[in-house]
């Protein structure tokens, strides 16, 4: 177990993003560019920025875990296990199934496919609390989402910036990588790699990574083709400025913007994907496709039970509609092509 | 002209090498044939039946040339793909190929019309919006756009089971039958979904296009003389907005051979989507991985014509 327990883990990452987030933050502030483009997408799409905030908070509490503190007569938790803030939340007076504050009384898995009432949402087969398990999706969403595009990302700048940039042996071998990689049908490298690898949670992150960083490096590679060619570069290498001098100083702040729109289209459509892979069994546990593919069945009950899948069902939608209406105005404001029709 | 179209072919073929050399490492050293033998037979069966079923099922040869030059996996791997002599699934030991050749017309006879429904619908609507570009109708248009991509396949799908199906009671809920008058009623929702989930995307990417072509000379020109916007949308803009068009239609051509896989799962179409699906459940490695390598193959084929067929719409593209 690497000599961390999970939920250390997950609170070192946590801290380490949000470290991240606020030197990003600080650099965005520093720089006039970046600056008026925040400016403006505030501008232009409050509502969806605040949307993803709140997932990024809910995500945020559900990562943050630590032990002890559990009343002596919760029922249902081990009164040893990391609990995160949600699930502290929901602890309130008995189990985790309760939907605290709000509901009487309730005992775990004694009111499977309860209707909304005392339960916020209604419980699942199960008899667990459908907002409780909603919002702990949030955090599986965000991983996915999130972490992939971390992965994949900087994956594809090393080989595509690199291939770009030095060209020959180098940019041949990662073309023919990328050529053979885009010609497998997506979906279909996807399940071939999990199941080649197995089911967890961090083959699922690695096969979305390994199918989704293609795109990207050949994006980069050609930008970083134009960009060797111009003046300012030949200047800079003139001037007995090291490679990796101007690859950092020169190459990527012009691929800044692409990274930052990449990063958000990617998002949506990895989290997208995950959903597809639960319901052919391969998925992420506790993500929102499962929740989705568990009660899909349950439809066709009588009386049919809805709950569950519209609250998972919705909360996805949610999350995706406001990254991509987000991802929309974060093009439109740093793209030239469409920052010339909008000027 | 001729060398590119060589040049271009011997890459092909490089890269169908790469691909099932890819494939080889997934299905054949990351998942051992003992994992094989192991998912197939059950965690604790032992070792002498496993040793067995990897001999029916011919995995019981080393992996690599160096280690039994004329009798190794590697390259029985490349001489059964290449010759599309796919063998036996390893779930229930049907022939793979028998397989594929019935599922072959039912994917065919969902994908072919939803891909011609899909352009009937996406291309006027897309000129529609480009057409009243930076307006509301625009605006509206594209949010609407946004909306459709934001909801999960998966959830139309059960969406649309659950109200046509099962409330309106309008078509099956799911089921085929190839004979061609009872086709459609069993095609029709697959094919609503399909067209509802995809024409968000589409639209969208296809306005981009239009809008990109707006703003070429040759439209001002246009304008300037006095030509109509109807005239130019439709004479100036449409027309060279084909060749990227193009590029999508023919890079989707392959997917209607493996089919859409959730829409046949789910809708109960037995197409090539609906035996990937089954593999992946049976654990049948043999079937998936000559699935991958039909998917691949084709996209390969579809992006040689793709690259090709530049030259032959577009005068200004000069193979070098």
């Amino acid at each position: 177990m690497m000599g961390l327990e999970a939920y250390v883990f997950s609170n070192i990452m946590t801290a380490a993003l949000l470290a991240g987030a606020w030197l990003l933050v600080r650099v965005v502030r520093r720089q006039r560019l970046w600056r008026e483009a925040a400016q403006q997408l505030w501008g232009r799409r409050k509502l969806a920025i605040i949307i993803v905030g709140i997932y990024l908070l809910i995500g945020l509490l559900d990562s943050v875990a630590w032990k002890g503190g559990v009343p002596e007569d919760s029922v249902g938790v081990l009164p040893n296990a990391p609990l995160t803030l949600i699930d502290r939340v929901f602890l309130g007076t008995l189990e985790a199934s309760y939907s605290a504050p709000f509901a009487a009384v309730e005992f775990y898995g004694a009111m499977p496919l309860q209707r909304p009432g005392s339960h916020l949402f209604g419980t699942d087969i199960l008899g667990r609390d459908v907002l409780y398990l909603s919002l702990k999706g949030a955090r599986v969403a965000l991983l996915i989402g999130g972490l992939t595009s971390l992965i994949a990302i900087p994956l594809a700048l090393v080989f595509g910036v690199g291939a770009g940039y030095f060209g020959g042996r180098f940019d041949d071998f990662v073309f023919f990588l990328i050529s053979t990689l885009a010609s497998m049908p997506g979906l279909l490298l996807l399940i071939a790699l999990i199941m080649a690898m197995g089911r967890d949670t961090l083959s699922v992150c690695v096969a979305l990574g390994v199918t989704s960083w293609v795109g990207f490096c050949r994006l980069s590679r050609a930008e970083t083709l134009k960009l060797r060619e111009l003046d300012y570069v030949s200047a800079a290498r003139a001037l007995g400025v090291s490679e990796l001098g101007i690859i950092v100083r020169h190459i990527l702040p012009n691929l800044a913007h692409l990274i930052v729109i990449t990063f958000v289209l990617m998002f949506s459509g990895l989290v997208l994907s995950e959903v597809v892979l639960s319901w052919l069994g391969i998925g992420v546990d506790g993500s929102w496709g499962q929740m989705i593919d568990g009660a899909r069945n349950e439809l066709s009950r009588e009386p049919i039970i809805w709950w569950n899948i519209a609250a998972a069902g919705s909360a996805l939608f949610g999350l995706i509609l406001a990254v991509n209406i987000v991802g929309d105005g974060i093009r439109d404001v740093l793209d030239p092509r469409t920052r010339k029709s909008l000027s | 002209m001729g060398a590119y179209v060589i040049r271009r072919l011997l890459y092909g073929v490089g890269v169908v090498l790469g691909v099932l050399f890819l494939l080889f490492i997934l299905f054949f050293t990351v998942t051992k044939p003992d994992d094989i033998a192991r998912r197939a037979l059950g965690e604790k069966a032992p070792a002498e039946v496993i040793e067995q079923w990897k001999i029916n099922h011919g995995y019981d040869r080393p992996l690599w040339p160096w280690q039994d030059w004329d009798d190794n996996l590697l390259f029985d791997h490349y001489r059964r793909m290449l010759t599309f002599d796919f063998g036996l699934s390893d779930a229930d030991d049907s022939p793979i190929i028998d397989r594929i050749a019935a599922g072959m017309g039912p994917s065919l006879a969902l994908t072919v019309p939803l891909l011609f429904f899909g352009l009937v619908l996406a291309i006027p609507l897309s000129l529609l919006v480009a057409f009243f570009r930076e307006t509301y109708i625009d605006r509206m248009g594209v949010f609407l756009c946004v909306l459709a991509m934001s909801v999960s396949m998966l959830l139309y799908i059960i969406g649309a089971q659950f109200l046509i199906g099962k409330m309106l009671r309008w078509y099956p809920i799911s089921g085929f039958d190839p004979t061609l008058l009872m086709m459609p009623r069993f095609l029709a929702m697959p094919l609503i979904v399909g067209l509802l989930a995809g024409v968000g995307g589409d639209v969208r990417f296809y306005r981009t296009v239009f809008l990109e072509e707006s703003e070429r000379d040759f439209v001002r020109t246009a304008r300037a003389k006095g030509a109509s916007e109807t005239q130019i949308m439709t004479r100036h803009i449409l027309r060279n907005a084909l060749i990227p068009i193009l590029t999508n239609v023919v890079l989707a051509i392959p997917f209607l051979f493996t089919g859409a896989l959730l829409l046949e799962a789910f809708f109960g179409i037995p197409g090539l989507g609906s035996i990937t699906v089954d593999a992946i459940a049976a654990n049948d490695f043999s079937t998936l991985r000559t699935m991958v390598f039909i998917g691949s193959l084709l996209l390969i084929v579809g992006q040689i014509a793709t690259d090709l067929s530049y030259g032959l719409v577009d005068p200004r593209v000069r193979f070098e």
